[in-house]
């Protein structure tokens, strides 16, 4: 009751909403709920065993996604870097994480073999069974430099929010030094991305070729928390994850940085006018987002239990892109509303959920026909809905808004600066 | 039946045995005592008379007799290709292999000729097959003899120089003639000659050759008086010490290595009440401890020795190690190491050449497959993440062709202009249907191409399946065109070169030359004036994007000849094509092919300094790349207008 | 008194066009100066060399009392030492609200980190200055709806609310209604007691009305300064507005 009064005061509900603590924002407030009904939600099933613990994993893992979405919308929904190569980053996380969970676990197992020989185990004994336990699957027993510091989780966990952290500034320094912008930076970090998956495939990467690492659903420590437990825990740190970083992207964008970052994606040259370096704040947001995706990596495949170069391909990086084009993109909850509705939907098609169509002459098998509809539909939604599925919440909130202009999304700073030059 | 082959053989033998005699048995009757029973000092006059009669039909006798496929018929001492058949011989002619009946297991002796015999046969053999008539045969009976040279074989080979006409072969045959000499020869001088000769060459039958002569063994404790001696071994230089001790292991100057594995052995067997010569068992949990201990253990008796760490110094200062040629001969080692040398160079050389080649094949595909990109990029400032799908139909359409059209000369014909076609209608339609409704939207252009990029690899994939098809080549491009030993190129890459020069200067021509390119020129750098000029851009951009998708379609049935069609093919070069088009400088045509030649060159260097690793290579070029856009953001040929600032 | 600009033989070529030749120029401060010339007279090169979107070829333009040298600093770094420009088309945030737009221009520290981590209510400053520009009923209206002269007047404001010392303003009554062009005069003017404005215009009426210096510009040179209708009876001028046949034929000759 209160709330709607206090609209009156202002012009409008969203300049209404502007001025009130982020945290009690009706849309944070509401997404928030949602996140915590969600979750509990699926744990008094999973408890209750109306739920499987993979469905569960999923659910977590898609939080994870969803996660990575979010600072896909921050970097090119709100500040227009389309950036093929995010993903990478949360495979980063991912590889980073895994290390640890495999050579703890590894260490483990050697240490138990080896006590029970006649001689108590030397430490280059243990250092080989390891290597051997780990890399003999590419043909190598020695344990590769990277590997220095696998025996430490906060070191890994470290990496996993610095690797990314730090290759994202480089890279981005690099590029938005000498004003790489547009489709160019694009294909830069799509190429980047490439050179990383393609560095990864190889044998003597030291993160065993395309093998990946794997068996990283046991987590050295909890053995004797029944995975069951395990995926309900990891569902909760996803949650709260995505949770805390929406509040911290909420933050972010309100006020004048948010202010300055979509400037940055309208009129790039106008901002400089204005006074603001555009290119550390494109550092700052490619880096901190690039951090956030490495965060998510560390927390998805724990519950996935293998990563591999394929996952860093840039493909993935697309995908990412285009679940928050499909939610819609610089609006926050447009990035978690796409990617878990996608993620969902594609473990749903082509997990088999989906029931085959029978046209008489053919059958549509999803599991082999999901990946046009997922293509085609995002042609449509680019082409007719440039909003995503966040303008249907745009239409059932702001009906009652003044009329607005024809949107034309992140792009019209690029089509200014083309009526510029013509 | 049995009656009836009884029969049969019945009128055989009643035959008279001359009545069926040609001039090889005649001949061979001549010496029959010498074949049935030869003997090495006795055979060589027989084989020299057999060899100079020049009857066909000797051949195949030789090369069943020493194979010891060749009968002599009691009853009448003939000769038979005899084939054993449980208690009999099935006998054949031994003048064109006709049927000759058969003969019991008594009635006939099997010829085996003991290894001196053999060898000389084949020698006299190998003089038949240099002298073959068919070129393939001679070609055939030179490889087995580089394979495996052998001193006697010389005198043949010299013999059958003279006569040699076709001229590659003889020159094979001169340069095996010096191998051999220089491998075997008794004459320092011809051998000499001879290593002077391959200096010269940059065959790898050469290197071969030169290598043999310098083959060594390895001495420890000093030299011998009078040896040729090739180099005296330091450890960190030429081995390390572990080798070192290896070495002297084997003369048994020092006891063998003990493993750490054979160490832990021996202590586990030694452990007694908890110890180890006196140690506590849990005090050993260090290499140091171990070995410590296990030292006890080979002072009390109780293991073996092992070498002494740290003085492998000494031990080589007291005990030299040197390598001694096989070649007692300094001159000709020393005229060898050079000549090894020279060829070396010359090899490396050529491998540059070598290069060069693949560098240049791999340039001409990345321009193919990238320029149709860089006209669209160029016209439209559009990004079409499908254009390697594009190639990807190219492929499939060659395919569907071969399955349609059996001969692989005519499907080409038909595939490329259909290619072509098919892709040109797909970029049409992609246009005309998704891109012109995001213009000026670059960004939503890239995801919205990929959507279709997804959507079309999967189509083909549940169309053709996710298994390769084969798009076969036409056998006159399946050969290659080699220079030497080391520069050779495919005719595939050679036919590949030749279309992207080909489209090349269609693309020039139509740009420089043709109204269309007008257009195209006017559209590119000033979208607003051209359009004012009455030059219509939805126009100029359906036809550009015809054209480049086209040109993919042709680049994919290229690609399919030599690569693996399968619908992801066109993935694997799309970020390579945007590579070359940023690289080479968005819009123009002598950039996209500076920019393939600079990525091909690249990639190729790269993988020549790191050989065993492509997949390295790319991530490194690609490094590479991103640091180049640096210092030249707008690429190598920068183009003004519409991208510039 | 020393000037707040100081431009002193710029050239600046474009693929063998001079846009800009040997060209000299200062202003101090206080100062209303007006910049007119015929199309391609190098007047929007001018600015973009001033406020370095573009580099000059040869020759210096120094700022301010400590003489920097703005041709090695960026954009951002120049706009934050006190130049402010308003572009020809109303360059406005139209995705954002008028106080938002107002709000990132309002004179404050620039760096990320200080941007994210420091808030100060800037709802007093925005409130003054979209009251001083007509626009203080629209603070919560996206800009992009606005009409084409409150959007001019937003990007004044913005201007303004940057606390330059320079302001380079680039045709700021084009489409504009004379209501509106009579406002923006008034704006213009005040702003000229304080601060040092440039304005390019094509309109000689809204010239006229500045009343003030004028510098002729023409194929990127300095052609007259002085009073308008000092310039205005320049010959050379007046060749170069009017044409002066004559003198072509002269030529040919």
């Amino acid at each position: 009751m209160s709330m709607a009064s206090s609209w009156h005061k202002y012009a409008s509900p969203a300049e209404a909403s502007r001025r009130r603590p982020l945290i009690l924002r009706t849309d944070v407030l509401i997404f928030l709920a949602i996140l915590a009904l969600v979750t509990l939600g699926a744990t008094l099933m999973a408890q209750s065993g109306l739920i499987s613990t993979s469905f569960v994993k999923t659910l977590g893992k898609t939080l994870c996604l969803c996660l990575a979405a979010l600072a896909m919308d921050l970097v090119w929904g709100y500040t227009g870097i389309l950036s093929l190569g995010h993903f990478a980053f949360f495979g980063i996380g991912g590889y980073a994480i895994g290390m640890w969970l495999m050579w703890d676990r590894t260490e483990a197992i050697v240490q138990s073999t080896l006590a029970r020989g006649p001689l108590p185990a030397t430490d280059l004994q243990l250092q080989e069974a390891i290597g051997s336990q780990i890399f003999g699957v590419v043909g190598a027993s020695d344990i590769p430099w990277i590997w220095t510091l696998a025996g430490s989780l906060p070191a890994q966990l470290a990496a996993a929010i610095l690797v990314p952290g730090v290759i994202a500034l480089v890279f981005g320094w690099l590029a938005f030094r000498s004003r790489v912008a547009g489709v160019y930076l694009s294909i830069l970090t799509q190429a980047g991305t490439l050179a990383l998956s393609l560095w990864l495939f190889q044998n003597d990467s030291g993160l065993r070729g395309n093998n990946g690492l794997s068996g990283l659903q046991n987590v050295p420590g909890l053995e004797s928390v029944p995975q069951s437990t395990l995926s309900l825990w990891f569902l909760w740190a996803s949650a709260v994850a995505l949770g805390l970083a929406y509040l911290a992207a909420v933050w972010l964008v309100a006020g004048r940085f948010g202010s300055v970052l979509r400037g940055i994606r309208d009129d790039e040259a106008r901002v400089r006018f204005l006074g603001y370096e555009v290119e550390h704040y494109k550092l700052a947001i490619f880096t901190v987002t690039a951090m956030v995706c490495g965060i998510a990596g560390a927390l998805y495949y724990p519950q996935a239990g293998i990563v591999n170069p394929a996952e860093i391909a840039p493909i993935a990086s697309i995908y990412l892109a285009v679940w928050v084009a499909i939610g819609g993109r610089g609006r926050l909850y447009g990035a978690v509303i796409g990617a878990a509705v996608v993620s969902l939907a594609s473990s749903w098609f082509t997990g088999g959920g989906a029931p085959n169509v029978n046209l008489g002459i053919y059958t549509i098998r999803w599991t082999d026909w999901w990946l046009v509809l997922l293509g085609l539909s995002f042609v449509l939604v680019t082409l007719y809905a440039p909003k995503g599925l966040g303008g249907l919440v745009d239409l059932w909130t702001e009906h009652r808004a003044r009329r607005r202009t024809g949107d034309l999304g992140p792009d019209q700073g690029a089509l200014r600066a083309e009526e510029e030059q013509a | 039946m049995t009656l009836l082959r009884a029969l049969l053989l019945g009128l055989c033998l009643a035959l008279p045995a001359q009545a069926q005699e040609g001039a090889v048995q005649t001949l061979l009757q001549s010496h029959a005592d010498d074949i049935a029973k030869p003997s090495r000092r006795t055979i060589q006059p027989v084989l020299d008379d057999l060899a100079a009669s020049g009857l066909p039909g000797i051949l195949p006798f030789l090369e069943a007799w020493a194979d010891k496929g060749i009968v002599q018929r009691d009853a009448d001492g003939l000769f038979f290709y005899g084939d054993r058949n449980g208690d009999a011989y099935a006998l054949r002619s031994v003048e064109d292999g006709t049927d000759a009946g058969t003969a019991g297991r008594r009635e006939a002796s099997e010829l085996k000729p003991n290894a001196g015999v053999r060898k000389l046969i084949a020698t006299t053999l190998v003089t038949f097959q240099l002298n073959d008539p068919d070129p393939d045969r001679r070609r055939a009976a030179l490889d087995a003899l580089s394979r495996n040279p052998t001193p006697d074989l010389l005198a043949p080979l010299r013999a059958s120089i003279e006569t040699e006409e076709n001229r590659a072969l003889r020159n094979r045959k001169e340069a095996l003639d010096r191998l051999i000499s220089i491998r075997f020869g008794t004459d320092p001088a011809i051998r000499l000659a001879a290593i002077d000769w391959m200096s010269d060459q940059v065959s790898l039958e050469a290197r071969a050759a030169l290598n043999a002569v310098l083959t060594t063994e390895t001495v420890v404790g000093g030299a011998p008086e009078g040896a040729n001696v090739a180099r005296r071994l330091e450890t960190g230089e030429d081995f390390t010490e572990a080798q070192a001790l290896a070495v002297l292991a084997r003369a048994e100057i020092v006891p063998d290595r003990v493993g750490r594995g054979d160490r832990d052995a021996a202590l586990i067997a030694a452990i007694a009440d908890g110890e180890i010569a006196g140690r506590p068992v849990a005090t050993l949990d260090t290499e140091a401890a171990r070995w410590a201990a296990y030292d006890a253990l080979a002072r009390a008796g109780d293991a073996p020795p092992r070498p002494p760490e740290g003085a492998v110094a000494e031990l080589i200062a007291a005990n030299p190690i040197t390598e001694i040629y096989d070649e007692p001969d300094p001159a000709i080692t020393d005229a060898a190491r050079a000549a090894l040398a020279e060829v070396d160079a010359r090899v490396a050389r050529a491998q540059v050449a070598d290069l060069g080649l693949d560098a240049l094949s791999l340039a001409s595909i990345y321009f193919l497959a990238a320029i149709g990109l860089a006209i669209t990029f160029g016209v439209m400032g559009v990004i079409n993440m499908a254009h390697g799908e594009f190639i990807m139909i190219g492929a499939y359409t060659g395919y569907v062709v071969q399955r349609v059209v059996p001969d692989y000369t005519a499907s080409l014909v038909i595939a490329l202009p259909l290619a072509f076609a098919v892709a040109a209608a797909a970029g049409v339609v992609l246009e005309r249907l998704v891109i012109r409704h995001l213009a000026h939207r670059p960004l939503e252009t890239l995801l919205a191409t990929f959507g279709i990029s997804v959507a079309l690899q999967q189509i083909f994939k549940n169309i053709f399946g996710t298994q390769a098809v084969p798009l076969t080549s036409p056998d006159w491009l399946a050969g290659a065109w080699t220079l030497n030993d080391v520069v050779g190129i495919s005719y595939i890459r050679i036919a590949i070169f030749i279309l992207a020069a080909l489209f090349l200067a269609l693309l020039v021509w139509i740009l420089r030359r043709t109204r269309l390119g007008l257009e195209v020129r006017a559209v590119t750098q000033n979208p607003g004036m051209a359009a004012s000029l009455g030059i219509d851009p939805d126009r100029v951009g359906m036809v550009t994007f015809a054209l480049g998708s086209g040109i993919a379609g042709i680049a994919g049935v290229a690609i399919g000849l030599f690569a693996q069609v399968t619908s992801e093919m066109g993935a694997g070069y799309i970020v390579q094509s945007f590579m070359t088009v940023v690289v080479g400088g968005v819009g123009s045509v002598f950039g996209t092919l500076a920019g393939a030649g600079l990525i091909g060159g690249l990639q190729k260097g790269i993988e020549w300094l790191n050989p065993s690793n492509t997949l390295a290579a790319q991530t490194y070029m690609i490094l590479f790349i991103i640091l180049f856009i640096q210092f030249r953001p707008r690429g190598i040929v920068a183009q003004k207008g519409r991208f510039a600032q | 008194m020393s000037a707040l600009l100081e431009v002193s033989g710029v050239s600046k070529t474009f693929d063998g066009f001079r846009a800009i030749d040997n060209l000299s120029f200062s202003i101090n401060e206080p100062e209303l100066r007006a910049i007119i010339g015929p199309n391609g007279a190098g007047k929007t090169t001018f600015m973009d060399l001033v406020t370095g979107k573009t580099r000059p070829d040869t020759g210096t333009i120094r700022y301010g009392e400590l003489s920097r040298d703005l041709t090695r600093m960026s954009e951002a770094q120049i706009a934050r030492a006190g130049i402010g420009r308003k572009f020809q088309k109303p360059t406005v945030f139209e995705d954002q609200s008028v106080d938002e737009n107002l709000a990132m221009a309002l004179r404050a520290a620039r760096n990320p980190l200080t941007v994210l981590l420091r808030r100060p209510d800037t709802e007093a400053g925005v409130t003054e200055m979209a009251a001083r520009v007509g626009l203080g009923g629209q603070l919560a209206t996206k800009a992009g709806i606005l009409s084409h002269g409150q959007k001019q007047w937003l990007e004044i404001g913005m201007l303004l609310a940057q606390e330059p010392r320079l302001l380079l303003v680039d045709e700021p009554a084009a489409g504009m209604t004379s209501a509106e062009r009579e406002r923006t005069t008034e704006m213009l003017v005040e702003a000229a007691k304080t601060h040092a404005v440039v304005v390019i215009e094509h309109d000689m009426e809204f010239v006229r009305r500045l009343n003030c210096r004028v510098t002729v510009l023409h194929e990127g040179r300095s052609l007259a300064e002085g009073s308008l209708d000092h310039v205005c009876a320049d010959p050379r001028v007046i060749d170069v507005y009017l044409g002066r046949p004559e003198s072509a034929e002269a030529a040919d000759a």
